[in-house]
């Protein structure tokens, strides 16, 4: 049996490599072992994939689709049900940093083509992610690259690609965004394929030599007939490189950040943490891999408890999970996708280049409500089996005392630390009615009632918005 | 400044969607208009003339009645250059006032900002629907959004939290749960207050059901209920200045003409039910409502709708709105289109200027960014 300290690591490290676990998976993990489960999370290759027969047969309309809930949607899905956890924690971390948006790309479906791209090379070397990104016709249209041409530079992407994507400011002067730009001349999307009579074709990337500067290009103090992949070549290796990565890492897996636009003039929070996860980068050649692997097996990160304030995606998830009310598919995966946006994540479409701002700027008064009056919906509702089983288990211990009966309650939801006056709040409650018990018919019925009011109280804390 | 004692209100209604102008405010005369809508048209002898070359949609026949007593302004040519034809960053053009970069701060936040520095009416601005629009964003302004006035607040749905025995029990120890408390950082404490500020305003808005009644029926559909839901806490008087709501999909591609007619039918009874509604309480005197869209739609038909466009157009209405036409309606003439579109000629800020700055008494140019022409409906 694996003790309760790493069992409550263990749920530290599911919610942040993944989107959480119910207990039963976390007692599971936790036997298994620390450093197998952070193996098995980095190799998601070797465990099976979304059956995707079985989501198209419930779902025949969502291949494809255009609706932006339902590509959405379909990504909540894959959060949800996936077998490889990080595969869609990396693919959200990517989707954050690499902002794409539908409100200017205007087509779903390729939106949810570049998320498929960040999950087969989100975990792989950054250098060919990069390129990859350079190639996705979501960002070039989104950035305008279709509209960087021989003779005639548009900076958008070039600018982008090294201020929010892999330098931060500060690292890079005007000239070098305009030899970049001449660079990524010719890196185009393809002309597109009517639809009509054979359906809907995806955007493909084409490479137009004709249209491509060939002549010699300084950048970065480097001289030569650069194409886009010699710019991102010298990228990889400047030293910003890592050190922004390193921060965009610890932000999003490890504790909150100050915002982006701050990093000029705020130091990180832990510089020796950053220098750990730049020493990986170089050691691995920016191999995403590895670094996460120093990372996850790193004291930093195993104290970070709650230190992460969850981006509604996060909450929404890992509150489902809890649940177990959307394993496989089920009907209302729109209506769980646009709780995200109601809650201020709309994936696909962040609001801007520069992303959604994280950790307290999650919260505002109506996504405050919305995610308490969300969570406490869900895990007060004790007729969903991931909730049952909580009863179950409560049940299955005999007659409980309250402050039993409350540790049993955080431990089913996380396990969830609280503070002081969180904890005196809720033992309070379960003092009200004694302790808990399940002899006759009448107390099961009570018991079952408190246990569900007991977990949305515990949803609706401050201490819930935290993983 | 408006001359009322109380003071000024401003709701606005969002047509999501884009709405077809040329089939809402209609140039029913013209050969142009004939020529380019071969399919999505409205036949002559149905519209409702306002005077020689623009009529009413026929199914607007409540809001005609408005403009006939003098209380609707019409806004023509409405939009911005360079106008996107996407739905997302046009709309998101109208909520930040930035055509030229991705602005993430939403005018009416600031707007609420300045009717209310100190954030002292977390009611100041309430908006009706699901999730906050942009126009509604800006950090540090608290401003209450209610899907649903029956059961809004905090810890309302929870299935094992009966509303009459266990909730008021529940709701104190949210509120013991979110108190202030020494020590526990800057996002405990952020997170405390904006709690205690939802419960605060559920509280206050608890009120406005409870006193209202009315002999009006609203129709049954989405636009009705938001109405109702705002002649309500208008109604309470709990210092609300912005009500913000929306209604759609406008989005008229294909089908257009049920769509569109059920759209206007919707949108026509509802405005005029909330205006008779505030009539039998003898109020409204302090209160504007303006209509907005992202865009127009596309001149020429596309066989059974219509695509997008650019200009599009704006309404006021009110019992101090000085009603009319404003603008010019845009040419339909080949040569004046824009892209096939009805071309823009006048910028939106100006429209949100005489709003802020004639109506509600403020300083527009922080909230939209620069200088921009006034019009006189208010």
């Amino acid at each position: 049996m694996p003790s309760q300290d790493e069992i409550a690591l263990m749920g530290h490290l599911m919610r942040r490599a993944g989107f959480g676990a119910p207990q039963e998976e976390l007692q599971t993990r936790a036997a298994k072992g620390y450093d197998a489960t952070v193996e098995e999370l980095l190799h998601p290759e070797e465990l099976p994939p979304i059956d995707e027969n079985e989501f198209y047969r419930y779902f025949p309309g969502y291949e494809g689709a255009l609706g932006p809930p339902i590509n959405q949607a379909d990504w909540v899905y894959r959060m949800i049900n996936t077998k490889r956890p990080l595969e869609e924690k990396i693919a959200l971390f990517w989707h954050q940093l690499f902002a794409t948006g539908n409100s200017k790309v205007d087509n779903p479906p390729e939106l949810t083509q570049q998320i498929k791209m960040f999950r087969k090379y989100g975990l792989g070397s950054f250098k060919e992610l990069l390129v990859e990104l350079a190639k996705n016709p979501a960002m070039i249209y989104w950035l305008d690259n279709n509209g960087n041409h021989n003779g005639a530079i548009n900076e958008n992407w070039g600018r982008e690609l090294m201020e929010l994507f892999a330098l931060g400011v500060g690292n890079y002067s005007e000239d070098d965004i305009k030899e970049a730009s001449r660079a990524f001349t010719g890196w185009t999307i393809a002309p597109k394929i009517p639809r009509n009579p054979l359906g809907r074709f995806y955007w493909n990337f084409e490479y137009k030599a004709e249209d491509h500067d060939d002549g010699e290009k300084t950048f970065l103090g480097h001289t030569g007939n650069f194409n886009g992949e010699d710019i991102i070549d010298i990228l990889a290796g400047q030293p910003a490189s890592p050190r922004f990565l390193a921060r965009h890492l610890y932000n999003f897996f490890v504790a909150d950040e100050a915002q982006v636009p701050a990093w000029n003039i705020t130091p990180p929070r832990d510089p020796e943490a950053i220098q750990t996860l730049v020493d990986a980068y170089n050691d691995s050649k920016g191999d995403i891999r590895s670094i996460l692997r120093v990372l996850f097996k790193s004291d930093f990160f195993k104290n970070a408890r709650f230190e992460h304030v969850k981006s509604p995606a996060e909450l929404v998830v890992g509150t489902v999970r809890i649940a177990g009310n959307y394993n496989g598919p089920r009907p209302g995966l729109t209506a769980l996708a646009m709780e995200c946006n109601w809650q201020g994540q709309e994936l696909l479409n962040p609001p801007s280049v520069e992303s959604w701002h994280t950790g307290s700027e999650w919260i505002d008064g109506g996504a405050l409500v919305r995610r308490v009056n969300f969570a406490a919906g869900v895990l007060g509702d004790t007729s969903l089996p991931g909730v049952r089983s909580v009863v179950e288990g409560l049940r299955s211990k005999g007659s409980l005392a309250p402050a039993d009966f409350v540790t049993q309650c955080l431990e089913a939801l996380g396990p969830l630390e609280v503070s002081e006056s969180t904890h005196s709040e809720l033992l309070d409650q379960a003092q009200e009615d004694g302790n808990l018990n399940w002899g006759t018919d009448e107390e099961r019925t009570s018991s079952e009632k408190r246990v569900g009011i007991m977990l949305a109280l515990i949803a609706a804390s401050r201490d819930y918005q935290f993983a | 400044m408006a001359s009322t004692k109380k003071d000024p209100v401003v709701v606005i209604l969002q047509l999501t969607g884009a709405n077809d102008i040329l089939n809402t405010i209609i140039p029913y005369t013209s050969g142009e208009y004939r020529d380019n809508r071969p399919k999505v048209n409205i036949p002559q002898d149905q519209v409702l003339p306002i005077d020689d070359q623009l009529a009413f949609n026929p199914n607007m026949g409540p809001l005609k009645k408005m403009y006939d007593d003098g209380k609707m302004a019409i806004i023509h040519g409405i939009g911005f250059e360079n106008s996107p034809r996407s739905h997302f960053r046009a709309m998101d053009i109208w909520h930040t006032c930035e055509p030229d970069i991705v602005g993430t701060e939403g005018w009416v936040a600031k707007v609420t900002r300045d009717l209310d520095p100190a954030g002292e009416n977390v009611l100041k601005t309430v908006n009706f629907g699901q999730g906050l629009p942009r126009a509604l964003a800006l950090r540090g302004v608290p401003i209450t959004s209610v899907s649903n006035l029956e059961n809004y607040g905090v810890l309302s749905t929870v299935p094992g939290i009966d509303p009459q025995q266990d909730r008021t029990k529940i709701l104190e120890r949210f509120a013991r749960m979110y108190a202030p408390a020494i020590g526990t950082g800057a996002t405990m404490d952020y997170l405390g207050q904006t709690g205690r500020d939802a419960l605060k305003g559920a509280d206050i808005l608890k009120v406005a059901p409870e006193k209202y009644t009315s002999t009006i029926e609203y129709a049954e559909t989405p636009i009705a209920k938001y109405l109702r839901d705002v002649a309500r806490v208008y109604l309470a008087d709990l210092g609300t200045q912005v009500f913000y709501t929306s209604h759609g999909p406008f989005d008229t591609h294909f089908n257009q003409p049920p769509m569109h007619q059920k759209l206007w039918t919707d949108v026509s009874n509802a405005v005029s039910d909330f205006f008779d509604d505030l009539k039998e309480h003898d109020a409204g005197e302090n209160l504007i409502m303006v209509m907005f869209t992202e865009f127009g739609r596309r001149v020429k038909d596309n066989g059974t709708g219509t695509d997008h466009g650019a200009a599009g157009g704006a309404f006021v209405i009110g019992n101090n709105v000085k009603g009319g036409m404003y603008g010019t309606y845009p040419s339909l003439k080949a040569e004046d289109l824009n892209q096939g579109d009805l071309d823009p000629n006048y910028d939106f800020r100006g429209f949100y200027s005489t709003v802020i700055e004639k109506w509600l008494g403020l300083d527009a140019v922080p909230i939209v960014g620069g200088t921009f022409e006034q019009m006189a409906f208010v």
